[in-house]
């Protein structure tokens, strides 16, 4: 038994309570949704841990065929993201969008044993992803909606810390099953396809739609049209600046992989500690995501937001200088980087989620989640390009100069909005070590 | 979307996760069964005898056995004058394989729950001279004519959700000097006549030529392949052509035998194999109309050896190297085969 039922019934109440007692754990509802969380996360991991040995070595395939179609499924699943969230929010059913899209990743398993094919396997790929599209911001929402504004960030870190056990223990999961049965990529499948039907279940059974409170019933009758919402969110303090905030960030940030390429060209980093540096990275997370998410809530969570782009201009700075062994280089990267997704990722949420109306909460994280993604997607071609044009150092030179520019002019965007943001502690009673 | 009262609940939920927990131990007990399976050894499927071999003989077409038995995965030896014979399996598991003049190049799964893998250089008894960690899954493994030079090609995935990225690498050792050139990506890439980078840059399917400093590899950048000449004493790589993937140098070194991709007509058909010949520039399609996924070998000047999917994991083929004549099946239930020529 995971929950008991007086903590998820906890959860629902848990919305319209406006003290919480010191030393109250998070909300049901919030250990639910992390466990479902974690468990999905043990299914896909141990897919996409497996994936690149079954297309090779299972099907003798060129993984390289597809892998060229990766920027139109980013987009499908951004307007796929968008469009669940504002049904979601417009149905009040936001349980009902997330738990589909668990359930269309869930049956993406078997369905990548029935295929074949480069394009199909990428089509079953682009589904799976579409599913997680769909999921995460109305799940964020639920997280949010069940934990009262001064808990936020510790909720999220509960959350992301369950979230990242699960990715971390995917991979272990899989290579257990092909280390008891040789080859045995269905039996993978089949089980990872077993841990996603039991994380749907776990979200029917024991995460609650939190109930509508009652200043929500009564302004929120009238359902509000997409072009509304839009306008309500853009007159919602705090938010735009926040939006904006993450688009500029976002733009300046590249992707681990990148950060990885460089490690191993400048660096020369020896081929046998290449896999372990997604797995550093993880463990970094999930050490430190709870932590950094309660220090959110104390500190100021847009102070801790931009300290994690703080860290992350540190390591961008760490690759460039040469000085340093490969080793400690190396160790330091994957510690900084893990730390910078403890301060940004639930925490940007975190930060978020007390500004936006209960009644548009999962639109309003969609799109300040898109916003952020689509800011990166600009940073890797525009990283690309400069690689391209002037070689990596450059073009991390260039990257680091971005992103200190881009924290600067963020720290002035948000400091004018303060007296609005949901930055500061609420009560100094609670905080709890 | 309410959940069912509390009291039904913890009912519920142990019903149903009792259910996932029998299909998911079936399908491991089942996976595990036929594993077992493919260890012993199934009639019609070539005989396979327990046997010591060296790469000083002539005459042998070496590869990895994956008819089903004991010895699957372990490299065989047939006379490449009966390729249908019995074959003499040797102590020694490889994924892919290559030889040449005495020198062989293995790679394999170091086992353990957590799947690592090595390339082994051989001598010329089979015995292992060196080991290197490879960082991804073994694809292409080359020695050069001389037995100086080898390569070896991995897939390195990338760690995104749903394994969106993937990349090459590709290095190549000499033994002389004992000199590792750790990833072709270090080396100054000309396309067009100009400094050529970009942070996709991926290489595959080295063939060396006989002068041991001269080779020709895969370049995979941007959404294009280019097939690449490489100096290993300058390290750089100068793009050659469009749409080459996997060459293989001839033995007189006059002609490359390629994959080359042509536009899907059916999703299933992404590539063909091709010859080109090096003097004057002239592609010719071969005969063999399958999609071919291998870097084909020269048995000898004028038929190629490949690859293609089989019963049991892949077959051996071979087919003209003019364009002319038919595809044949050689040996079956094998695949990265080596020649031992005279």
């Amino acid at each position: 038994m995971y929950l008991s039922s007086s903590r998820a019934a906890d959860a629902s109440a848990g919305v319209a309570r406006d003290r919480p007692s010191v030393r109250r754990a998070v909300a049901g509802n919030v250990v639910a949704l992390g466990l479902v969380s974690m468990v999905t996360d043990v299914s896909s991991e141990m897919v996409t841990a497996v994936l690149p040995l079954y297309l090779v070595a299972g099907l003798g395939m060129t993984p390289l065929a597809y892998g060229l179609l990766d920027g139109v499924y980013q987009g499908v699943t951004a307007l796929v993201r968008l469009g669940g969230s504002y049904a979601a929010d417009r149905t009040r059913r936001r349980k009902l969008v997330a738990g589909t899209g668990y359930a269309l990743s869930a049956v993406c398993k078997p369905a990548l044993l029935a295929v074949t094919t480069p394009w199909a396997i990428g089509a079953v790929l682009a589904a799976d992803r579409t599913g997680k599209g769909l999921r995460s911001a109305p799940r964020d929402a639920l997280i949010s909606l069940s934990t009262t504004p001064g808990e936020q960030g510790r909720a999220f870190g509960v959350h992301r810390t369950l979230d990242t056990a699960g990715a971390l223990l995917g991979p272990l999961a899989a290579f257990g099953i092909l280390w008891a049965a040789h080859d045995g990529y269905d039996a993978v499948f089949d089980v990872s396809f077993c841990c996603a039907v039991f994380g749907v279940l776990l979200l029917v059974l024991y995460v609650r739609e939190p109930r509508p409170s009652t200043a929500e019933r009564r302004t929120g009758t009238p359902l509000p049209g997409a072009v509304r919402a839009l306008r309500t969110l853009a007159r919602t303090p705090g938010v735009p600046r926040l939006g904006l905030a993450a688009v500029l960030l976002g733009t300046a940030t590249i992707s681990d992989a990148f950060l990885y390429l460089v490690l191993q060209q400048r660096h020369h980093l020896d081929a046998r500690w290449f896999p372990l540096l997604p797995v550093g990275t993880a463990a970094a997370f999930l050490l430190l995501a709870l932590p950094i998410g309660r220090l959110a809530d104390r500190a100021g969570r847009l102070r801790v937001f931009l300290a994690g782009h703080g860290l992350l201009l540190a390591a961008y700075l760490l690759l460039l200088t040469q000085a340093v062994p490969q080793l400690p280089t190396a160790a330091s990267l994957f510690l900084l980087l893990g730390t910078f997704y403890a301060a940004t990722d639930g925490v940007l949420m975190a930060a978020a989620a007390p500004l936006l109306p209960p009644a548009l909460r999962a639109s309003g994280l969609a799109l300040i989640q898109t916003g952020q993604a689509v800011g990166r997607f600009a940073a890797a071609v525009l990283f690309g390009a400069a690689w391209t044009s002037f070689g990596p150092g450059t073009a991390l030179a260039a990257a680091a100069g971005a992103l200190a520019t881009a924290v600067a002019v963020c720290a002035l965007i948000l400091a004018r909005g303060t007296a609005t943001g949901g930055s500061t502690a609420p009560t100094s009673g609670k905080a709890t070590a | 979307m309410t959940p069912p009262p509390a009291r039904h609940r913890l009912p519920v939920l142990l019903a149903v996760t009792a259910l996932l927990l029998a299909g998911a131990l079936v399908a491991v007990v089942r996976a595990a069964g036929r594993a077992d399976e493919r260890d012993h050894s199934r009639p019609g499927q070539p005989t396979v005898n327990k046997g010591e071999w060296d790469l000083n003989h002539p005459g042998r077409l070496i590869f990895r056995n994956l008819a089903w038995g004991p010895l699957r995965d372990h490299l065989a030896a047939v006379p490449l004058t009966a390729p249908g014979a019995a074959r003499t399996a040797a102590p020694r598991d490889c994924l892919r394989f290559h030889a040449a003049a005495g020198t062989g190049i293995c790679l394999r799964s170091k086992g353990g729950v957590v799947p690592g893998h090595e390339a082994v250089l051989l001598d010329s008894r089979m015995r292992a001279l060196r080991r290197f960690p490879v960082p991804g899954i073994p694809t292409r493994a080359r020695v050069s004519p001389s037995g100086r030079l080898v390569a070896w090609t991995v897939f390195v995935s990338g760690d995104s959700y749903a394994g969106g990225a993937f990349s090459t690498r590709t290095a190549i050792y000499d033994t002389r000097t004992r000199t590792l050139h750790d990833s072709l990506e270090d080396f100054s890439v000309l396309v067009d006549g100009r400094r050529h980078r970009a942070v996709d840059h991926n290489f595959w399917g080295v063939t060396f030529a006989a002068d041991d400093t001269t080779f020709y590899a895969t370049l995979g950048t941007q959404g294009r392949t280019y097939l690449v000449r490489g100096n290993l004493s300058r390290r750089t790589l100068t793009a050659v052509r469009e749409n080459v993937e996997c060459p293989s140098l001839s033995p007189d070194g006059t002609r490359i035998a390629f994959k080359k991709r042509v536009r899907p007509k059916g999703a299933d058909a992404p590539w063909r194999l091709y010859v080109l010949d090096l003097r004057n520039g002239r592609e010719t399609p071969l005969a063999e109309r399958a999609s071919v996924d291998d870097q084909a070998l020269w048995r000898d000047r004028n038929t190629l050896l490949y690859a293609l999917p089989g019963d049991y994991g892949a077959d051996l083929w071979q087919v003209p190297a003019n364009g002319e004549g038919h595809p044949r099946k050689v040996v079956a239930s094998a695949v990265s085969p080596a020649v031992i020529g005279r």
